[in-house]
């Protein structure tokens, strides 16, 4: 417990030092770290994240410490006589065994309880199924009625063609934006259902701690609650390599406050209403038959 | 008793072929690793060439010089000629050049075989090659080769099975071949104990690949009769299932992992000895830090694949098992640290690489013990992160490794000493550049750049161009190493038998070059006793 509480300290540390560094300039040099994110469980994975970190530097630290001083002090130029009588030793070689494995155990435990609040599915909110295909989206609501393809939007579209001479620069969120991003409310354990049309796929936004592959066949479970207090747009990639346009089919999520999800939801639901009664009218009709 | 062993050989010399039948007809283990190591080098530029188009391509953001599907081309045959047209060949050549020479033998145990092992490979990488040309262009799955998306493949795609199936059964056959050379024909008194670390490292790599190589065969066959037969491994549209195939492609491709360093640790641990004029500190427990690792290897596998969505119970014990290989690397590592403390060292171009192995490969080893917490892992995976931690440890480990190698040998195979102070310009020139290359893929992937995409968002820039550069820097030095090798096969300072003043083995008791069949009269208890101080 003492030794994850130091962990705790030294990852917060960190955590303030890597805090400034990755303060979301616009400037790709401050971008070194991974970011918290705006859910618990990404802040979770941050946290074990840093600390695994700073477990290496440590050890690294040791190490490197000891094999530089050697490289220094044990020169054959500085004089150097090599002592041919140190073979092994049991009792150092029991310690470098030991010593790893008391620090992996301790490693493990906070990895496998972000693990299992990870794996816990229950108790979800909304409920959306997400469907990867060469190369975009598909989100469905699947309690409400609304569902809608999500592609990468047309300006970055344009300049990433080939000879398109539109520098990347000038548009807006390059290669990160959509034409109709997943639109989900704070404070909400949405659940995923995530799966593929065709290759795999996965479904990656950084700042929640979620990716997920969207396999053809399979259904994937995942979840993230947002913070009250974090509305905005969150932006990921397809992580799986999934053909020729793997690069270009970003995802985009829309936080917004349970107020106004409430309102694009009814907004959304009213929009897609023309186009749902022919089709209930060929179901209703399909038994007569 | 060298000298003793050359005469009694010197009439064999008139039998050996000469022109393009020595090479062609070729059953002496010397020449034959020769063909695979001048293989491996070519091999090393054409995938060079590929990761060169790959950093410029991604040199700044928008699509500057190629079509998405010909990156994925590039990133696809990048990855399989640099590990099994580069890092295997040339592992499988240092073995012919030195395990029969180590354990005192005149030749490998079954030479006809070893030619054909060899000969193999420029028929499978010209069939992988030439698949640039056909309909659809060259395989751009991914060296991984995932279905479905492997199967979306044009043209090119039984030409990827069959190149596939051919790099295998030469790697099979060329395991065989030291398996059987290891356990028959060691000199009288050398002990599997007092065998080279070298040795060691092969005899264990050996049986990894004989263990895993068929498992290979077979995904990619269910692949092939899957694209051409209506079958449905891994096709879920017919109740196959595609994680299936990643099931059984990892489960060969982590002991793959190790059969690409296992090598070069036993290199590494004839290299620092020498280098430190002091034996190397806990040989039994090296010898069995590399068993275990490679019976750990077998266990692992799925940590390549944590997201696609495991049971609770199966991702905590990849996760555990994975952690647990960090226990006999460490080992070796702090075994090689311990090696030069109170060591007299100097550094010559092999120690320099092999130092540079050590604390590289440790970086690789870090963010492995990262990747390794399955919930970090979820943010990691797919992303530059895990294309900065395999490129430490394949081209700082297992490439820096290979060039330690070489560096070490090199007089030893010519008979000429090269120009140490070029490999030393060569080290440091591949060192700073190689970091400038791959460290700060780090940042990206911990950013969330993903890998094997063309293009990019615009936050990415700055260190992508910091990237392409070390990449641009690092492929240039390595004409400095081609130079130095040419100049050194022509001609320089004679090298004596022994070549480094801390050098210890019975390939260091033979002339350099060595006779044309190494050991023909088996060395004497008191020659093996002098060289197998380790
Ligand atoms: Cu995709």
């Amino acid at each position: 417990m003492k030794f994850r509480a130091q962990l705790a300290s030294i990852a917060l540390a960190a955590l303030g030092a890597a805090g400034t560094l990755t303060a979301r300039a616009d400037s790709g040099w401050s971008q070194l770290n991974m970011t918290q994110g705006v859910t618990d469980i990404s802040r979770r994975i941050y946290d074990l994240h840093m600390a695994i970190f700073w477990v290496c530097v440590a050890i690294g630290v040791l190490v490197f410490g000891v094999m530089i001083w050697s490289l220094i002090k044990y020169r054959k130029s500085r004089g150097a006589v090599a002592d041919t009588t140190l073979l092994h030793s049991t009792r150092v070689e029991v310690i470098w065994t030991v010593v790893p494995v008391l620090i992996l155990v301790l490693m493990a435990v906070p990895a496998a309880r972000t693990l299992v609040a990870i794996e816990d599915t229950s108790k979800t909110g909304l409920t959306i199924k997400v469907t990867g295909f060469q190369w975009g989206w598909r989100y469905d609501y699947l309690d409400d009625g609304v569902g809608f393809y999500s592609h990468l939007d047309r300006k970055s579209d344009a300049a990433r063609e080939l000879t398109s001479g539109i520098d990347p620069n000038t548009v807006d969120h390059y290669l990160l934006s959509v034409d109709h991003p997943l639109v989900v409310p704070v404070d909400t354990k949405v659940r995923l259902l995530i799966t593929g049309a065709d290759v795999i796929h996965s479904w990656w936004v950084p700042a929640f701690g979620v990716k997920k592959d969207a396999i053809p066949g399979f259904i994937n479970e995942a979840w993230f609650k947002v913070d009250t207090d974090k509305p905005g747009l969150y932006r990921g990639q397809c992580a799986e390599l999934c053909g020729r346009d793997h690069g270009f089919m970003p995802i985009v999520v829309d936080v917004r406050t349970k107020a106004d999800y409430a309102a694009w939801l009814k907004q959304e639901q009213a929009a897609q209403k023309p186009a749902t009664p022919p089709a209930a009218a060929a179901n209703t009709a399909a038994p007569a038959t | 008793m060298s000298t003793a062993a050359h005469a009694d050989s010197h009439d064999d010399h008139d039998h050996k072929p000469h022109g393009w039948r020595r090479w062609v007809y070729a059953t002496n283990h010397k020449d034959i690793g020769t063909m695979y190591l001048v293989f491996s080098g070519c091999m090393f530029f054409v995938g060079g060439m590929f990761a060169e188009g790959i950093r410029a391509e991604l040199f700044k953001p928008g699509m500057q010089l190629f079509d998405p599907q010909f990156f994925n081309s590039l990133t696809t045959m990048h990855g399989l000629v640099m590990i099994f047209g580069v890092i295997m060949p040339s592992f499988v050549g240092l073995a012919n050049w030195m395990i029969p020479m180590q354990v005192g033998a005149p030749d490998m145990a079954l030479p006809r075989l070893n030619n054909f092992s060899f000969w193999i490979l420029p028929f499978a990488f010209t069939l992988l090659l030439s698949s640039f040309f056909v309909p659809g262009g060259a395989p751009a799955g991914g060296w991984t080769m995932y279905p479905p998306l492997t199967l979306q493949t044009g043209a090119s795609f039984p030409m990827l099975i069959f190149s596939i199936h051919l790099m295998g059964a030469s790697s099979i056959l060329g395991a065989i071949n030291v398996i059987v050379t290891i356990m028959n024909m060691r000199a009288p008194g050398m002990t599997l104990l007092k065998m080279p670390m070298f040795v060691w490292s092969w005899l264990i790599t050996a049986y990894l690949l004989i263990a895993v190589m068929p498992v290979l065969a077979g995904a990619v066959t269910m692949q092939l009769t899957d694209h051409y037969f209506g079958t449905t491994f891994f096709t879920a549209a017919g109740g196959g299932d595609p994680v299936m195939f990643q099931h059984i492609f990892w489960f060969f491709g982590h002991p793959e992992v190790y059969i690409m360093i296992l090598p070069a640790f036993g290199i590494v641990s004839e290299i620092i000895p020498t280098f430190s004029r002091k034996p190397l500190f806990g040989y039994e427990a090296m010898v069995y830090a590399i068993a275990s690792i490679a019976f750990l290897s077998f266990i692992v596998w799925a940590h390549h694949m944590f997201t696609v969505g495991m049971p609770l119970a199966a991702q905590l014990f990849f996760m555990l098992s994975t952690m647990l290989i960090a226990v006999p690397t460490g080992v070796k590592i702090f075994n090689w640290a311990a090696t030069m403390w109170h060591g007299s060292l100097s550094f010559e171009p092999p120690m320099l690489f092999a130092l540079a192995f050590v604390f590289l490969f440790s970086i690789g080893g870090f963010s492995g013990l990262m990747l390794a917490m399955v919930p970090a892992d979820y943010q990691y995976q797919d992303t530059y992160f895990v294309v900065a931690h395999f490129h430490y440890v394949l081209v700082t480990g297992a490439l820096f490794g290979i060039m330690a190698a070489i560096y070490y040998w090199l007089p030893k195979w010519t008979g000429h000493m090269y120009d140490l102070k070029l490999g030393t310009w060569h080290f440091w020139l591949s060192t700073i550049f190689v970091n400038v290359l791959f460290f700060p893929q780090h940042f990206l992937g911990l950013a969330g750049m993903p890998r094997r995409i063309p293009d990019y968002a615009v936050q990415f820039t700055d260190w992508n161009m910091v990237s392409s550069i070390g990449a641009f820097g690092f492929g240039l030095s390595q004409f400095l190493f081609l130079y130095l090798i040419i100049k050194c096969v022509r001609g320089g300072v004679r090298a004596d038998s022994r070549v480094w003043e801390g050098a210890h083995g019975l390939e260091w008791e033979l002339t350099s070059p060595p006779p044309f069949h190494s050991w023909s009269t088996p060395p004497s208890a008191a020659v093996i006793a002098h060289g197998a101080e380790h």
